[in-house]
């Protein structure tokens, strides 16, 4: 047996479309939407603002606040339930940790900052597709920022590594499936979202990180090209 | 070898290599990692000898002291106001620096400035922990009644401004209104509906087209098509243009 071909007649290193724009929520400090094939992620960026409840604020650094949220028509499956789950403040927390390393909130001491994540589209990589766009978000909300964020999930379908798995293939009924997203930033090379589900050996756990990152550095081109274009034509909000 | 990869005006993200070497120095809004310059941030790369800078392009306001800015009256504390400033961080107005009338113990504050009513107030400290003082002694500070106040991005206020306040005060003479720009991007205007509308459209045009070279001369062509009233070729800088 063994998998020999992609369900989706795609390259085993090549991720499905993608598209990404900026300054997509005009009331938003910052905004951009990401989208792998049919999974579509919109990030809106809201502060530096005041924080409160009071004792939430730090006086040595502004905090980052994340919230992962599926609409409720959203998925293939069922319908959604709106409001958080378990799964979605997971979700929220792992992006959270994966933007935090990226940016320097330290200028600006008790306050927030906002981000929501909203996915009208979902089939598969919402995680890292609301992480890519969160990113480009941060970065046109003018936040201080070492470097953007990209990520990708990469994965094992039966005997292959593949990048960039769809719906399809997380549930391949033939063989054994790993889902491993992997947020990474490409500037300094340093892995900030590292997940597993399902199982690979050590060897091919190697192979997968290399994928990743062969991957995100074209996602990080996509991002880069989305926030120039916006720059370029004066940076206003559409 | 040092090498500058990024060119003058150039829009950077994040990350993105500006130089190699050590013969470059990063100054606002880069930073250094090894050998190389990198982005610490979105902006515009100017270069000045060998120091490398980023514009900011985005974000929100953040004050400087002397700025003159708009606010609004968000609370009333016993030792003064406090208002909202249109950054990450609210301002205290105190009552020595909000009016030089003397104020009985526990008069009525609302007397002065009431909640949710708007003034033009000049930063006077910022601290480490973002704590903003402001005053309403100087010429021009004074409190706002009448009109409409919009919004524009803080990044954009220069470009309204004008060199000099060229482009204010050409859309002041053209509308006859009233107009105040603060340095956190909130804009006051004055006058009647038809010409604070005009302002307005203005300052959206503005907004629109910053990026474009020449844009006095088309704003000039706009407010001409407008209001029908030819406009003189140079524009007039007024000295109060400065303060708006």
């Amino acid at each position: 047996m063994g998998y020999k071909k992609r369900l989706n007649d795609r390259a085993f290193d090549e991720a499905r479309p993608m598209v990404a724009k900026v300054g997509v929520i005009k009331k938003a400090d910052g905004s951009a939407y990401f989208k792998f094939g049919n999974t579509w992620a919109y990030a809106a960026v809201y502060g530096p603002r005041n924080l409160y409840p009071k004792f939430l604020q730090n006086p040595s650094t502004g905090i980052l606040r994340c919230n992962y949220n599926m609409m409720p028509f959203s998925s293939v499956g069922d319908r959604v339930r709106p409001g958080g789950s378990r799964r979605s403040k997971e979700i929220s927390m792992v992006t959270k940790h994966a933007l935090l390393p990226a940016l320097n909130l330290e200028d600006f001491p008790n306050s927030v900052v906002d981000v929501y994540i909203e996915l009208p589209e979902t089939e598969a990589g919402s995680r890292t597709a609301g992480i890519n766009a969160a990113s480009m978000a941060l970065a046109d909300a003018g936040l201080i920022m070492k470097d953007l964020v990209a990520s990708v999930s990469v994965g094992r379908v039966d005997d292959k590594l593949v990048v960039d798995l769809d719906y399809a293939e997380e549930s391949y009924p033939d063989g054994p499936v790993a889902d491993i997203p992997i947020a990474f930033m490409p500037g300094s090379g340093k892995i900030s979202l590292l997940q597993m589900d399902g199982l690979v050996s050590k060897e091919q756990m190697k192979e997968v990180i290399e994928m990743g990152k062969k991957s995100c550095q074209e996602i990080y081109e996509i991002q880069k090209q989305a926030l120039k274009d916006k720059y370029a034509k004066g940076g206003n909000n559409e | 070898m040092s090498k500058l990869i990024a060119k003058e005006k150039d829009i950077v993200v994040p990350g993105e290599v500006l130089a190699e070497g050590m013969d470059n120095l990063p100054s606002m809004g880069t930073y250094r990692e090894g050998d190389k310059i990198l982005a610490g941030r979105l902006g515009m790369v100017h270069i000045d000898g060998r120091t490398i800078k980023l514009i900011p392009m985005s974000g929100k306001y953040n004050p400087k002291r002397g700025d003159v800015i708009i606010c609004e009256v968000m609370d009333i504390n016993f030792g003064g106001w406090r208002v909202n400033t249109n950054s990450a961080y609210s301002a205290m107005l105190s009552m020595r620096d909000g009016t030089s009338e003397f104020i009985q113990k526990g008069a009525d504050l609302t007397q002065y400035f009431n909640l949710g009513e708007h003034i033009i107030a000049q930063v006077v400290n910022v601290t480490s922990q973002k704590l903003i003082d402001l005053t309403m002694k100087g010429p021009g500070l004074h409190k706002l009644t009448g009109g409409r106040i919009i919004e524009v991005s803080p990044y954009k206020v220069p470009r309204v401004i004008g060199k000099q306040g060229s482009m204010v005060s050409m859309i002041k003479r053209a509308t006859n209104c009233q107009v105040v720009v603060g340095q956190n991007g909130l804009v006051w205007i004055h006058g009647k509906p038809e010409g604070e509308l005009l302002v307005e459209q203005s300052i959206r045009k503005i907004e629109k087209e910053s990026h474009l070279s020449g844009l006095t001369d088309a704003m000039q062509k706009f407010l001409e098509k407008e209001t029908g009233v030819k406009l003189g070729t140079s524009a007039k800088v007024e000295p109060s243009a400065k303060l708006g």
